[in-house]
């Protein structure tokens, strides 16, 4: 039911990992449903320097975290804030109609993480 | 290295068993309701099918009614008594850890507007008898209770629930698929009604299973057609595939104590070392070993979702079976570990291994092996891990 690049991507995930005084953390999901995911990220002058995850969860939900982490790397955090999941969808050439709420959950950890990240900013 | 680990999904047909079964493709394939002599080549390959059937279970051959396979035997079994019986009851109990060819059966009678009971289970995952005396009404039709767990292996306490239902005059129907060539079954003895059962469970081919009905049991037609199987299940007999079900069911029943013998050296020495090996996982279903089938073992590996497992095994040769939901595209685990008091999360993690002829204790070392890199690689990226270990960095 996975094609060979959502497999690819399971068997080798990028970013796997939490960052040490992160800059932004982002959980979504609940254990109780089957997924959780968090991305932490590294920011420096509006841009995403780093990012890692540890996901709880399906193969997808794995792949998802890898490719969603590995594609903001580098961008902008209003650049970020448009990754959707359909783009996630894409780069993995396509997901089971079923395991397509793991590319949300993706998505919405990601912007989970810069909302943290802007709340802190604006704390400080 | 492969290594198959899902044997109560399905078997391989057992080579010689295809060989019985290959003459009546495409030389001996007369229809075996023609009159003619290619018809009674084929009508005498299935009333010798019909006796191996029989003589597994202790039935006679008369009491034997081919199907496609558990799912119709279930749904024959208990919407047939529904239909026959309807004017004397509408209370029909169940198990709340049935197949779902029996879950959803029921549910289908209860929106027709019969009254279904779902009995509870222990925590090993078998029903108290006096529980099901208990829910027994003067409506009450039909017992529809498995004889053994699809996932977790468990035995019900069939001859009692067999007494049950004969004192109280309420038939009794079993989904046996998972029991039949694991577990010694006497109809009569046991006060069974009706049984269902599936070849391809047993090492005999796909798509032909069998409903057992006692005689003078009144059941309603299942397949409206023609007048076969005694005008019951109208339908051309698939000869090749109950030939195969005759020949595989005989093994089984001849096999059984030695199948069973190796299988549980396997089982038990696997289930042993996965809890010396790995840390945090739970053993689904009974310790007891007598009270569960000798080929199954099912594990809880907290923090981590059972698919990934699943697929990381998968990558490694290894097929084996998830009760998770992510497999089956719905939010909800497993119905059966939900019905045993497993915690959500826990349910979310869990695996069946079932063994079967093709395991040699070489694979279950090299299974053992892959499966301890599994889970610790997938812990390793699982956030509920390293909150349980302490290492909490935020809040």
């Amino acid at each position: 039911m996975y094609n060979e690049k959502v497999m690819q991507v399971f068997s080798n995930p990028q970013n796997v990992g939490y960052i040490e005084d992160a800059d932004g953390v982002g959980k979504v999901g609940n254990a109780a449903c089957g997924d959780i995911m968090e991305i932490s990220l590294r920011i420096q002058d509006d841009t995403i320097v780093d990012a890692k995850f540890r996901t709880f969860g399906c193969a997808a939900a794995i792949a998802t975290s890898s490719v969603a982490t590995e594609m903001v790397k580098g961008m902008k955090l209003d650049e970020a804030l448009q990754l959707t999941n359909k783009k996630v969808v894409e780069t993995l050439q396509g997901l089971p109609p079923q395991k397509i709420h793991c590319s949300v959950l993706a998505e919405e950890a990601i912007k989970a993480a810069i909302e943290d990240y802007r709340a802190r900013q604006a704390k400080a | 290295m492969k290594v198959y680990l899902d044997h109560s999904a399905t078997t391989g047909t057992d080579p010689e068993v295809l060989q019985q079964m290959l003459p009546y493709f495409s030389e001996q394939f007369g229809n075996g309701s023609s009159q003619h002599f290619y018809g009674r080549e084929a009508l005498r390959a299935i009333d010798l099918a019909r006796e191996q059937v029989a003589r597994a279970i202790h039935a006679t051959p008369n009491e034997i009614y081919f199907t496609t396979g558990g799912t119709e035997s279930d749904n024959w079994a208990i919407k047939g008594i529904a239909q026959s019986l309807r004017h004397k009851g509408d209370h029909i109990i169940t198990s709340a850890v049935e197949h779902p060819a029996v879950l959803e059966t029921c549910r289908r009678l209860e929106k027709e507007g019969f009254r279904v009971t779902y009995l509870g289970v222990d925590g090993d995952g078998a029903i108290d008898p006096r529980a099901l005396e208990d829910a027994i009404d003067d409506r009450t039709i039909l017992i529809t209770i498995m004889t053994a767990n699809n996932e977790i292996g468990t035995l019900m306490p069939i001859r009692e629930i067999g007494a049950i239902a004969r004192a109280h005059g309420v038939v009794f129907h079993t989904d046996a698929v998972q029991a039949i060539g694991s577990v010694a079954i006497d109809v009569k003895q046991m006060g069974i009604d009706m049984l269902s059962m599936s070849a391809h469970k047993f090492y005999g081919p796909k798509g032909v299973g069998v409903l057992y009905k006692r005689n003078g049991l009144r059941v309603g037609r299942f397949m409206d057609g023609g007048e076969q199987e005694r005008s019951m299940r109208a339908g051309t007999l698939n000869t090749p595939g109950i030939v195969g079900m005759g020949a595989a069911i005989e093994r089984a029943i001849a096999h059984m104590d030695d199948n069973n013998a190796r299988n549980a050296a396997l089982r038990n020495y696997f289930v042993e070392q996965v809890l010396a090996r790995i840390p945090d996982v739970r053993l689904n279903g009974p310790a007891d070993w007598n009270r569960r089938l000798a080929n199954n073992a099912n594990f809880s590996f907290e923090y981590i979702e059972g698919e990934s497992i699943l697929m990381c095994l998968d990558l490694a040769g290894i097929a084996v079976s998830s009760g998770s939901a992510c497999s089956s595209g719905s939010l909800d685990p497993s119905h059966v570990l939900l019905a045993i008091g497993v915690p959500i999360e826990s349910a979310h993690g869990s695996i069946r291994f079932s063994f079967g002829k093709s395991n040699t204790k070489e694979q279950v070392d090299y299974v053992l092996d892959k499966l301890v890199e599994t889970v610790e690689r997938l812990r390793a990226m699982s956030p509920l891990f390293q909150y349980v270990q302490g290492e909490q960095k935020y809040v």
